[in-house]
């Protein structure tokens, strides 16, 4: 690792870094503030005084059940989607020589190096041209596009660090290809795919852009809060959603931080 | 056979048979072939053309799971999720051998390679010649019917290979199993095989016992590539015998000082602990010879004479 | 060992055993099964939209009844350089450009710390501190700047209580990109987007300079070179490519984002804005299509010439 010898940092080279994590962090605390503020029709800093009682007001809305319930329903079924397809997507790359492999990979990655409503628009007027009804289908259609790139660059870097003679050496040893899945390939990516599977999650549950031109009357979680954010209705229930939509995306993203920090690193990159 | 990678020909019209039993080396400089060879014995290379026999059954077409053939891999290629106990027993796991009788089978093959009560660790907290024995060990508990061994002491110190040279030969001896394996040392294949195989871009050079092909060397490559000999262009043969062909002369054949010897002069001398190393300019061609170090050198610039008996000069080919 | 074992055993039975002799005799028949679900999803599925909504960009509507001719033509882009629509081009690559640059001044300090004088916990530390930014809800970052610029909010009340809010009037003043605050200003938008898109410009240029090897650096200073010689001469063109690879992020996002500048900003649209507002309402799938092909067409170039310069090595 390169180090500098001189172990410590300039004064100014501190300042600069400690400023920048500020700037990215004081935000989002802010929203943990605004979570706990009495105020209701503007916002007003500083909050003139706290409460907790729009914890139990948003936990009485149906409305935000049932976003939530639908954006768990479509990251779930969206990451299992991206698991699998990602997986064989990452095994062919990995595993085999072929011609066309950088296609493929670029194929992988486009649908999240295009910005996002390139990515929206497109399948809009594809489900228009088809005659395809608005459902969480089409959601799941969409995320579940964006996601494999997640999944596979977690699989793709596991499965170079893993030797390619480990599968030899199974096969060897007497195991055929499905038994050689078993108990090697599998156990030895596995924590690299749920990984994947835990940040393809977040990504999904968090999309917006993508998610806007996909769903017809259905609103996802970032679809609600987009609603909240144009047309206002209830400020205190949108900071307390906020602060919760904080806490449940570090979840997976710890998770996989956990999972990943000894070799590969979380593929943040992608998202 | 023959297995080509696009236009690259990595095994050439190889015709090889090992006896059962055999001990037997694939030896050659690295890309020559042999490791290739034996992946297509294995079964993880399937040929391009040609016939594979294994004890007279037909291995084309059979995945190398179902070819009762071990190997012991270059990297080792221990499972690094299971423990040493699982990593010997997988073999037999997977043939589905009860959990009881594998881990004794398993435990019965860490003893015979030396790492007895080894079960529990995990490789990752094995040394490298440690990994070495029970890669060995993973191999040989499948009781296979010819072990295959991809430079099976490369990664290892010099002393350490020493010692591993000669546990594999007693080892082999022991099992009463044919023994491939594939190496670039020719110390190691000269010392430890049978028979010995020499490759150079995808052929077989030459293949016979180690005395034949250190002695009588069939080509310039296979002198020059096995030991250290002089390879003696035809014209400076000529000279000598009258025949222009070419030839190699061994170091240790050199006697330095006989009176009817051919004139030489000394350029240069080293030490390698047991012989010295000098090397001679006869008629402007470079010689080197090996003395025993207790014989005294003669300084660099001397002249001095060198000598041989016409046996010690071997005829042989042209090829590269 | 008295009975000797086949050399060769026999196929085992049952389909997965079949299977799996399949894939080992015909690797190819493997790679078609690996590769089939996740081509035929992305390269049919994906692509094929992709491409349909390409194609219609070809076509033009009608002005008078508001129908799609199917006629090949490249009228719709000539609408594109109408001079609003111009203006929407011109204004969102130049914000996309100042708030490049902007996130590349401010991650280089952190990702300069993290690659070099941060060790052991508070490595993990730093690396959390920037991916949780990163993954954290898009939506509620721009909420959490709604509620910081809002004029009741933090910062005014900030540069309020430093009695500096004259300040903060003489920004608003500038024209253009002042406004009558923060959060209906092009400065506010600039904002948002730099929070947003920062962690995208960080990691790429710590992975850079974490290649820098030390030696390199102490090579220079071994040659006469001051810190700021170094640095200038040393560390900075080797960080580049990382810079340029952060930059594909920040730009090719900015370019494409129609929700931040819904939220703050003026009401003068971007791309994306001029993209959602064409399909949905106007109906005009044509003019919109046409729309999203100039961010493919600035990223193509701007992935061409990040190629040339080795950013993708910095990924």
């Amino acid at each position: 690792m390169p180090f500098d010898r001189q172990k410590r940092a300039s004064l100014g080279l501190t300042i600069a870094a400690g400023c920048g994590l500020a700037f990215l962090h004081l935000p989002i605390l802010l929203i943990f503030v605004y979570a706990f503020t009495t105020e209701e029709k503007s916002y007003r800093w500083p909050p003139p005084d706290l409460t907790v009682k729009w914890f139990s007001v948003t936990w009485n809305r149906p409305d935000v059940w049932e976003a939530l319930g639908l954006s768990v329903q479509v990251a779930a079924i969206s990451t299992a989607v991206a698991m699998i397809l990602g997986t064989l997507c990452a095994a062919a790359v990995a595993r085999t020589k072929f011609f066309g492999r950088e296609t493929i990979s670029l194929l992988v990655i486009l649908p999240i190096a295009l910005p996002g409503i390139i990515t929206g628009i497109a399948l809009r007027s594809a489900f228009n041209i088809a005659d395809i009804p608005f459902s969480i289908w089409t959601i799941i259609l969409g995320h579940a596009t964006f996601c494999v790139v997640v999944v596979y660059n977690n699989a793709v870097a596991r499965f170079r660090r893993t030797s390619g003679s480990l599968i030899e050496a199974s096969m060897d040893l007497g195991a055929n290809g499905f038994q050689t899945l078993r108990h090697v390939i599998l156990p030895n990516i596995g924590t690299a795919l749920l990984a994947g599977g835990m940040l393809a999650f977040a990504l999904s549950f968090d999309e917006v852009i993508v998610t806007t031109f996909t769903a017809g009357q259905q609103a996802t979680l970032p679809i609600w809060m987009l609603e909240e954010l144009v047309r206002p209705r209830q400020r205190p229930v949108t900071n307390v959603v906020a602060m919760v939509v904080v806490l449940v995306t570090f979840l997976p993203i710890l998770g996989a931080y956990y999972l990943t920090r000894d070799g590969d690193r979380v593929a943040g990159h992608g998202k | 056979m023959s297995r080509h990678y696009g236009d690259v020909r990595a095994v050439d019209s190889v015709d090889l048979e090992v006896g059962e039993g055999e001990f037997f080396a694939l030896l050659g400089p690295s890309g020559s072939g042999k490791t290739t060879s034996l992946r297509l014995i294995a079964g993880f290379d399937q040929p391009t053309s040609g016939h594979i026999e294994i004890f007279g059954e037909t291995a084309e077409g059979v995945p190398p799971y179902r070819r009762n053939v071990n190997t012991v891999f270059q990297d080792y290629a221990l499972f690094p999720h299971m423990s040493v106990r699982d990593n010997v027993a997988y073999g037999l796991m997977i043939r589905g051998m009860g959990r009881k009788d594998r881990y004794l089978a398993a435990e019965d093959a860490l003893e015979m390679v030396r790492l007895p009560g080894y079960g529990d660790r995990p490789p990752s907290a094995l040394s490298g010649g440690q990994r070495q024995r029970v890669a060995l060990a993973r191999a040989i508990v499948n009781k296979p019917r010819v072990l295959l061994l991809d430079e099976p002491l490369g990664a290892l110190d010099l002393k350490l290979r020493e010692q591993m040279q000669e546990e594999l030969k007693s080892l082999q001896q022991a099992l009463d199993i044919t023994f491939i394996f594939v190496t670039h040392d020719q110390g190691e294949a000269l010392s430890m095989a049978d028979r010995v195989a020499v490759f150079n871009q995808g052929r077989i050079r030459q293949i016979g016992s180690p005395e034949d092909i250190y002695q009588r060397p069939r080509s310039r490559f296979v002198a020059d590539f096995v030991g250290s000999s002089n390879v003696l262009e035809p014209s400076f043969v000529k000279d000598l015998t009258g025949t222009g062909t070419w030839a190699s002369l061994r170091p240790e054949a050199i006697r330095i000082g006989d009176e009817d010897g051919h004139p030489a002069t000394v350029v240069s001398r080293s030490y390698t602990g047991a012989m010295n190393r000098i090397g001679l300019e006869i008629r402007g061609v470079r010689l080197t010879a090996t003395v025993p170090a207790d014989v005294p050198v003669p300084a660099v610039g001397a002249s001095v004479t060198a000598s041989w008996d016409a046996a010690a000069l071997h005829v042989m080919g042209a090829d590269a | 060992m008295t009975v000797l074992a086949p050399a060769i055993l026999p196929p085992g039975g049952g389909v997965l055993a079949r299977l799996s002799d399949l894939f080992w005799r015909r690797p190819s028949v493997l790679l078609a099964v690996l590769l089939g679900p996740p081509v035929l999803w992305l390269g049919v599925i994906y692509l094929g939209s992709l491409l349909a909504l390409l194609a219609q960009s070809f076509f033009s509507i009608d002005e008078f009844s508001g129908l799609i001719q199917y006629e090949w033509t490249l009228k719709t882009y000539g609408e594109l350089l109408h001079p609003a629509n111009l203006d929407i081009i011109l204004r969102t690559v130049l914000m996309a450009a100042t708030v490049t640059l902007a996130a590349a001044v401010i991650a280089f300090p952190i990702a300069y710390y993290a690659a070099r004088y941060a060790r052991g916990r508070w490595k993990a530390l730093f690396y959390l501190g920037i991916m949780l930014p990163l993954w954290s809800s898009y939506l509620v970052k721009v909420y959490a700047w709604k509620l910081i610029l809002a004029k009741e909010g933090i910062l005014n009340w900030i540069f309020a209580k430093l009695h500096m809010t004259w300040l903060l009037d003489a920004v608003l003043g500038i024209p253009v990109i002042g406004g009558n605050s923060l959060s209906v200003s092009y400065i506010g938008t600039f904002l948002v987007f730099l929070y947003v898109w920062l962690p995208f410009m960080i990691l790429p240029v710590q992975a850079a300079l974490e290649r820098v090897p030390v030696s390199l650096l102490e090579a220079s200073a071994d040659q006469g070179g001051g810190p700021r010689q170094t640095f200038r001469h040393v560390t900075f063109p080797l960080a580049l490519p990382g810079v340029i690879a952060g930059s594909i992020f920040t730009f090719s996002l900015t370019l494409g984002d129609y929700i931040i500048p819904q939220i703050v900003g003026s009401s003068r649209l971007f791309i994306g804005q001029a993209v959602y507002a064409h399909q949905g309402t106007a109906g005009n799938i044509p003019l919109a299509a046409a729309f999203t092909v100039v961010p493919i067409v600035i990223m193509g170039f701007y992935l061409w010439g990040a190629k040339r310069m080795g950013a993708f090595d910095a990924l």
